[in-house]
């Protein structure tokens, strides 16, 4: 038994149930790890500097409770959870829907399970992955998510398999009921030599103020290149907490690319560990706050080895009283001599009132190193709005026409048509109700 | 077809424009030449709607309407197209939307519909190739990373999509090289016509002699100081501007 601090809501509760789910040993000592941590930390505060500028009060004083394990409507929900890919796994409210999920026609030596299912066959490899890289030990929300997690996707992509579609996984929170919380968890492992890619998809009713606790473990071996698409489309009152962690093995390639449109609070913390000589890593953000959104972006490159690359471009668009933060981190540890990193973060503020945080954080310990890194903070461009105006664009269209150029080049990176129209749509709506909202 | 009396502009209290009065009709090729900073450029931004400038006093009327009381795309609607000395780059928009959102947003000022995407295509194509640009073109970024030559062109080919009514060409010709010069100007050439007017601004001769004008005007200090035929043209060719600047100054202490 843990000892709990009195001020953490019903999580004891969900806890106990975990434990007593009959899973194995090893997992419930992870979980009891987990909790352990969970308890001795608390919610992080603002006193603490990694999260200085976002409060998640809310989210420590609420009660969460447990959605229901399917989705309740008649209708299946619309959007990704129906696209047509060999393998799609939904989940809804953290438990993997079999109605909504559909893989079949995968390639030999491709395996997508729940979570849960792959804990009851006896999965190895697992326990020897599953809450090994994403540390719980300084992270609330990791040890929370690890001590609770009730399924999630497990990918495993043998040595030399290439996968060509990529695995959608879809993480719903269901209407109907108060506020549920859930913890999604998502381990992929790419073999030598192996291509994959997985996109995880975030999204809920509008008018629940739900709460998703998102880890994510990417295991990228000696040569293998996964893409890995995160898009966070949560409703309007949502909090959405999540964080993924890389590995990276000799030349292992990992392109990370965060979408964040949703949600009333969102962090992310993005981070990756190139761990072996001839690593790249790329990271790739396009955040969005209007209204009154907040979204937090912590991206940490571990440059823990000599000669790899990391590239990094975040983009900010901020309208309303939206507050958007960003916060690059990159270490270079002594031994990863000719490391090059290049970080770039740029913001678009479309109203006086947004306010964007955005701070470079390198530490290097290596002599022989190429760190470079830039932010931006900006509106949008006079002269090219009047060009535009000039050449018959109205105005709306054409601010509407100048705001989506400076998400392009991330949308552009998109290789899965179906996903990069979905974002393009769905960018575009989001960015007139920010304008409609700034014209009242 | 443009009526501009005593028209006064400047920015931020400075005087830039101080008393232009100017008739186009139509069908009619004016030029405007003057000394670098004699107001050129203003006069033809304040004509397109930049609200840099502010326009103190004076009057535009464009085929009889208020042409000052209009947005910068409405007036785009009316007809009036300006291409830019200094066009701009705009990464992250395609060439290709770019001007059909320009026609298409015209066209639907002036209540027509959409423009079919193949007529589109087809016709942007001819255009193009009419004025020596590859089709590759089409698909890069609104100006970025073009050369100054590319530019302009490209502006050119945006006066040819869009069929204004009065064009006006701010140093279209500069950065281009002779044989530029020579397929920019024939491509302008194919656009005169009795409904289509133009003002030119440029600095040299040559453009003139391929774009013949009606009518030449010098502008100094924020006036038009003198006008005449195309042989005006010849004549500050010979002299340069230093004579008309003198006449420019007694006037203004007149
Ligand atoms: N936005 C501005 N702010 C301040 N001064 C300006 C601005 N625009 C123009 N000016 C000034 O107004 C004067 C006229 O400029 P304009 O660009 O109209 O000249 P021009 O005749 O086009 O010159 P050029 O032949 O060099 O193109 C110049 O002194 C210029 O510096
Ligand atoms: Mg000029």
């Amino acid at each position: 038994m843990i000892a709990l601090k009195e001020d953490v809501p019903g999580y004891a509760a969900q806890f106990e149930r975990r434990m007593s789910a009959g899973e194995p040993a090893w997992l419930r000592e992870l979980r009891a790890g987990a909790m352990r941590s969970f308890s001795t930390l608390g919610f992080p505060t603002t006193h603490h500097e990694d999260w200085k500028y976002t409060n998640v009060s809310p989210v420590a004083t609420t009660p969460f409770g447990e959605g229901p394990a399917a989705w309740p409507a008649a209708a299946p929900p619309a959007g990704p959870a129906a696209w047509p890919v060999n393998a799609r796994l939904v989940f809804v409210n953290g438990h993997l829907s079999r109605e909504l999920s559909a893989v079949r026609g995968l390639p030999a030596g491709v395996a997508v399970q729940s979570l849960a299912e792959a804990v009851r066959n006896g999965s190895t490899v697992l326990e020897s992955h599953l809450g090994r890289h994403a540390g719980y030990s300084e992270q609330a929300f990791v040890a929370l998510n690890t001590a609770l997690a009730v399924d999630g996707a497990v990918v495993t992509i043998d040595s030399g398999v290439v996968l060509e579609q990529p695995v959608v996984l879809v993480y719903l929170t269901s209407p109907a009921g108060g506020p549920a919380a859930s913890y999604p968890r998502t381990l992929v492992l790419a073999g030598r030599e192996s291509r994959a890619s997985v996109v995880e998809i975030y999204s809920g009713p509008d008018d629940s103020a739900y709460f998703t606790n998102a880890v994510t473990e990417l295991v990228v071996r000696e040569g293998a290149a996964v893409d890995h698409y995160r898009v966070q489309l949560e409703g309007r009152q949502a909090y959405h907490v999540a964080t993924v962690q890389g590995v990276q093995d000799r030349a292992g390639i990992l392109a990370s690319h965060n979408f964040s449109f949703g949600a009333a609070l969102a962090r992310h913390d993005i981070n990756s560990v190139l761990d072996a000589e001839g690593a790249e890593c790329s990271l790739n953000g396009l955040y969005l706050a209007g209204g009154s959104q907040h979204v937090d972006n912590h991206t940490l490159l571990d440059h823990a080895k000599p000669n790899c690359a990391s590239r990094e471009l975040y983009k900010g668009i901020l309208g309303g009283h939206g507050t958007g933060v960003f916060n690059g981190k990159i270490v270079v540890r002594q031994d990863a001599q000719k490391t090059n990193a290049i970080q770039s973060n740029k913001n678009l503020l479309l109203s006086r009132d947004a306010v964007i945080n955005t701070k470079p954080q390198l530490e290097i310990f290596a002599d022989d190193v190429r760190c470079t890194h830039g932010a931006t903070v900006g509106q949008l461009d006079r002269e090219a709005l009047f060009y535009l105006r000039s050449r018959g664009i109205p105005v709306r269209d054409s601010r509407d026409l100048l705001t989506r150029a400076f998400a392009a080049e991330l949308l552009d990176a998109i290789r899965w048509q179906p996903l990069r129209e979905t974002l393009e749509t769905e960018l575009h709506r989001r960015l007139s109700q920010m304008v409609e909202a700034a014209a009242k | 077809m443009l009526q501009i009396n005593n028209l006064h502009a400047g920015v931020g209290g400075k005087k830039i424009l101080r008393g232009i009065d100017l008739e186009i009709r139509p069908g009619q090729v004016h030029a405007i030449m003057g000394p670098n900073g004699s107001g050129k450029s203003t006069l033809a931004q304040v004509l397109a709607g930049r609200d840099t400038y502010e326009v103190t006093s004076g009057k535009v009327l464009f085929e009889g309407r208020d042409l000052l009381a209009l947005e910068p795309e409405e007036r785009a609607a009316a007809g009036i197209f300006l291409a830019f000395q200094y066009p701009v780059e705009i990464p992250g928009v395609t060439n290709m939307y770019f001007m059909r959102a320009a026609l298409n947003s015209i066209r639907k000022q002036r209540g027509l519909p959409e423009i079919d995407a193949f007529d589109f295509m087809e016709s942007m194509k001819r255009k193009m190739q009419l004025l020596g640009m590859p089709e590759a073109m089409l698909n890069r970024a609104v100006n970025a990373g073009f050369s100054g030559g590319e530019k302009k062109r490209n502006e050119v080919l945006q006066l040819a999509v869009l069929e204004p009514k009065l064009a006006i060409l701010d140093e279209t010709d500069s950065g281009l090289d002779i044989d530029a010069l020579k397929t920019v100007a024939g491509g302008i050439n194919a656009l005169r016509g009795p409904g289509r007017s133009f003002l030119v601004v440029t600095h040299y001769q040559r453009l003139l002699d391929y774009i013949v004008p009606d009518v030449v005007h010098v502008m100094s200090a924020g006036r038009i100081v003198r006008s005449g035929g195309k042989d005006l043209a010849l004549e500050l060719e010979r002299k340069g501007y230093a004579e008309l600047d003198e006449a420019a100054v007694s006037e203004l202490v007149r």
